[in-house]
């Protein structure tokens, strides 16, 4: 689980803006029933990858549970879920 | 006369070992190769075709070349390799709790606050009013 000062890192490297929240104590995680025991370095449990979008209501509109870890969402993916959802967010005005 | 060196056998071990190394450090980190290691399992078979053509010509051409005991044995130590990494890509990887409990569709997000990369503290729930992107990742380290 990465600390705040790690996730503070990684966004610089990559220029990441988007909020990167950590879980110290995997409370969510385990709120979440995605805790993957063991997962982690020297056999500490993790979060198995997920992925959760939520509507402007806070509602889930669609979720992704992998099958194997290797395999995750692609941002291409994700982005043609969300064109394709009415998730509530701001449409640009009709012409 | 001097039986040649029998190179095939050494540089099919080699593009086993690549295609083995080349995954976790290269390849992983491109969807296209990283779903499905296709690429990887191409260099596996290059790999142990050479080994295989070196080590039949070794034992069936033993008066021209060597690797009689080299061949069969860095052959028979790349399909120990191949074998780990089938595993972990088809078994290992996907071993994966089942996660019955995880929120459903239609289901309203639980809340929680966490810090943020800059310590500041973050509410699901004071995001309302957009739609949120919820990314479960399992740490670099």
């Amino acid at each position: 689980m990465d600390p705040p000062e790690q996730s503070k890192k990684l966004a610089a490297d990559r220029g990441y803006t988007f909020p990167i929240l950590s879980d110290a104590e995997r409370r969510v995680i385990r709120h979440y029933d995605l805790v993957h025991p063991g997962g982690g370095p020297g056999g500490t449990d993790i979060a198995r990858p997920a992925e959760f979008l939520l509507d402007a209501d806070g509602i889930i509109r669609w979720v992704n549970l992998t099958e194997s870890y290797r395999i995750r969402a692609k941002p291409e993916d994700i982005l043609a879920v969300i064109d394709r959802l009415p998730l509530g967010s701001p449409q640009p005005p009709p012409n | 006369m001097k039986r040649s060196w029998n190179w095939a056998i050494y540089a099919g071990f080699a593009v086993v070992v690549f295609a083995f190394v080349s995954y976790f450090l290269l390849f992983s980190q491109f969807p296209l190769t990283r779903d499905f290691p296709w690429l990887n399992l191409l260099l596996f078979a290059l790999g142990l075709g050479l080994l295989w053509t070196g080590s039949r010509r070794g034992w069936r051409q033993r008066e021209q070349y060597r690797g009689r005991i080299a061949g069969p044995t860095l052959a028979m130590l790349s399909v120990l390799v191949l074998g780990f990494f089938l595993f972990y890509n088809f078994s290992f990887s996907a071993q994966l709790p089942e996660s019955r409990g995880a929120p459903k569709v239609g289901e309203a997000a639980p809340d929680f606050t966490l810090p943020d990369q800059e310590g500041k503290p973050v509410k699901l729930s004071e995001l309302r009013g957009q739609p949120v992107l919820l990314v479960f990742y399992r740490g670099y380290w």
